[in-house]
């Protein structure tokens, strides 16, 4: 049996760990509980997003707590634009093709960032990577740090976009009756795109405070992506809040799962924990649509 | 519109598809192969994982193959049969990728294969290429299982787990000895393939014969994401060496959680470390990377022709890395089989192989002379980063520098 102080850390790290988790699958969820459909491109976008941070900071020598600055908009305009003139378009209004448009453009992202790139893993070395607070005798790293607050920052504003914005008025309407939105003069297309800009605007935050303490290559979206569909599908499809919760839950399973059975069978309990909470909730633990 | 779209996808549409998104994607991705030709001659099929988990090392170890046959053809190819023409496979970083594509290089006519990189692709691309009697060349992979199953068409240069782990062990235990004996815990951190897992299984059955005491073996999957736990796990037990045993991703993590957890053991002693043997590793994270020691591949620093190619690599801007020498010595030592058996049979080359006395090699292995397979003179060197750069520590015939143990401070 592990000491309490181990298993306190133990605790600490996995809510850290999973407030990255969290805000990748904020994203996820935000453009399924709008759009209704689900963006297989998510992770091949979350490994742009770490290439444009890592080549801020390379080439422009911007830290990337002063690269979100500009990567969130970028991003978004990214979003907006990929949504508005790609996969809108291409998809022609039936969901089946936007999953096809999503998976055909995760390969050519991903093939491209290969190609341009190789296979090399590239990290940057930047003083948040190896700063530490101390905390009680518990020494937690400045930028997992860092990446809860902002993650708990960026929920409340998201929720307050949504709740208290014309436009988040217009994103919930959108998602609860397309057709009603239409008839009462909003712009379906655009606050589709809007969405989507918002989810891929997560992407480029997520990238910005997981460089500090970790790599890029061009297959790097793909160790998150099937973390953060099970998040979304954990926390409630759609749902900003599950998003946050299911994250901060996964984040722990996976840490007490790994210090009890090993590393091996540590990510074994994240999926474990997802169909037994299934099997009882089937729409997830923070959910009330499925 | 149609009411689907209106309606959206139930949670059971978006689990199925997502799980076969998640599965297609992953082997699409990962589905490139390409096919390069060179000219007529004599076809060599080089296989490495250039996609997937061990992308970087396939690709190192490619630039190996590629700098070895530009070489070659450069100067007429090999002697009798001509120039090189490259049959290249992705094998994906599974063991069923480079399956499937030693079936397509079987189909394509190559002489032999070189590659496979780690230990589980060796081991079943070798089976698989067994079946046609294919020569196959192990570039990388260290489970001694490779060359014991008695496949008479594998061969491997370098050495295997059990050599290296003696090796290893010995070395420490001069280490440990010269310094007064300050390490008895350890701790080993592994990957959980047949390369990390067999190599733990050997080294905890023969360090607590050696009088150390192993504290606890950690075995993490590839890839893993966060190394806190792990990290957090060693801290707590404080044991006077900790041994790392994983891929060039997972140690750069692992190695930079400990300094940022501060956990500094008297000793970082790899055994077949990623990263730690990585001039790469050194120049990004020398901090990081400062005593850290490993046993690992390494070049005869004493041959003018290691130097020649290390510098070459390097104008280029690549890392000198040991998949990439171990690649290109393969490939010379694969055409030099070629050019004494004078034919691309499969049998006479793989009878040219196993006579084999191949020298014209920077490893310090001295002649090449198989026995079931293995090559019997290879062995790994002890290097250890200090100040910046990546010294030999032994063996004591090449030793660039004395080892700075415990580390200091």
């Amino acid at each position: 049996m592990f000491a309490p102080a181990i298993l306190i850390q133990a605790v600490i790290n996995g809510v850290l760990t999973g407030a990255v988790y969290a805000l990748i699958a904020l994203g996820l969820t935000l453009i399924y509980g709008v759009l209704h459909i689900i963006n297989f491109a998510h992770g091949a976008l979350l490994t742009v997003a770490l290439f444009a941070v890592y080549f801020a900071y390379k080439v422009l020598g911007l830290d990337p707590y002063v690269a979100v600055f500009g990567i969130a908009p970028l991003f978004f305009v990214l979003g907006y634009g990929l949504q508005r003139f790609l996969i809108g378009p291409a998809a022609r209004g039936d969901d089946r093709n936007v999953m096809l448009v999503t998976l055909g453009l995760a390969i050519v992202i991903e093939n491209l960032l290969l190609y341009a790139f190789h296979a090399d893993t590239r990290t940057i070395d930047v003083p948040a990577g190896f700063d530490v607070v101390d905390v009680d005798g518990a020494l937690l790293g400045v930028s997992r740090v860092v990446g809860f607050a902002a993650v708990i920052v960026l929920t409340l504003l998201l929720w307050a976009l949504m709740k208290l914005t014309d436009t988040g008025k217009a994103i919930r309407a959108v998602a609860k009756e397309k057709l009603g939105a239409e008839l009462s003069g909003i712009d379906v297309a655009h606050i589709y795109a809007v969405t989507f800009g918002l989810g891929t605007a997560c992407l480029g935050i997520a990238a910005c405070l997981l460089i500090p303490t970790f790599y890029v290559n061009p297959t790097v979206g793909q160790s998150f992506i099937l973390v953060a569909f099970t998040i979304v599908v954990l926390g409630g499809m759609g749902s900003v809040t599950g998003a946050l919760l299911g994250g901060l839950f996964v984040g722990v399973v996976e840490s007490l799962g790994g210090l009890f059975f090993g590393e091996t069978l540590g990510q074994l309990s994240i999926f474990l924990v997802f169909i037994l909470v299934l099997l009882v909730r089937p729409t997830g633990l923070f959910g009330a649509r499925a | 519109m149609s009411d689907r779209h209106r309606g959206g996808l139930s949670r059971r549409d978006f689990l199925q598809t997502s799980a076969l998104g998640v599965l297609g994607t992953a082997s699409v991705l990962a589905m490139p192969s390409v096919l390069r030709a060179q000219a007529t001659g004599v076809k060599l099929g080089i296989l490495q994982p250039v996609t997937g988990a061990l992308s970087y090392s396939g690709q190192q170890g490619k630039l190996g193959a590629q700098h070895a046959i530009d070489e070659l053809n450069a100067a007429g190819g090999v002697k009798g049969l001509g120039k090189i023409e490259v049959v290249f496979g992705d094998a994906q970083s599974t063991p069923e990728g480079g399956t499937a594509e030693v079936e397509k290089m079987n189909a394509a006519g190559v002489a032999a294969i070189v590659g496979g990189y780690s230990s589980s692709i060796c081991l079943a691309a070798s089976q698989a290429a067994a079946r046609y009697d294919l020569p196959y060349l192990v570039d990388v992979g260290v489970a001694d299982n490779i060359v014991t199953r008695g496949l008479k068409n594998t061969f491997r240069f370098g050495p295997g787990f059990g050599v290296i782990a003696k090796t290893a062990i010995e070395n420490l235990i001069t280490l440990n000895d010269q310094a007064g004996k300050p390490a008895k815990t350890v701790m080993i951190v592994n990957e959980d393939s047949l390369f990390g897992s067999g190599l733990a299984k050997l080294l905890n059955e023969q360090l607590p014969q050696k009088g150390f005491q192993v504290l606890e073996t950690i075995a993490h999957p590839t890839p893993t994401r966060d190394f806190n736990n792990v990290v957090l796990k060693i801290k707590s037990q404080n044991p006077d060496l900790v041994i790392p045993a994983n891929y060039y991703n997972e140690y750069v993590l692992l190695a930079r959680t400990m300094l940022q957890q501060k956990v500094r053991p008297k000793g970082i002693y790899s055994v077949l470390g990623g990263a730690a043997s990585s001039y790469k590793f050194v120049k990004e994270f020398p901090d990081a990377a400062q005593y850290v020691m490993d046993c690992n591949h390494w070049f005869d620093p004493r041959k003018e022709k290691a130097l020649a190619l290390k510098k070459k690599v390097e104008d280029a801007g690549q890392f000198f890395t040991y998949e990439l020498y171990l690649n290109y010595s393969n490939v010379m030592l694969a055409a030099d089989a070629l050019a004494r058996a004078g034919s691309v049979d499969h049998d006479k080359v793989i009878a040219s192989l196993g006579a084999s006395t191949f020298s014209d090699h920077f490893m310090p292995y001295g002649p090449t002379k198989f026995v079931n397979g293995q090559n019997q003179g290879s062995a790994p060197v002890n290097t250890q980063v200090q100040s910046g750069d990546i010294q030999v520590i032994f063996p004591a015939a090449f030793a660039s520098a004395k080892p700075v143990f415990p580390i200091p401070g």
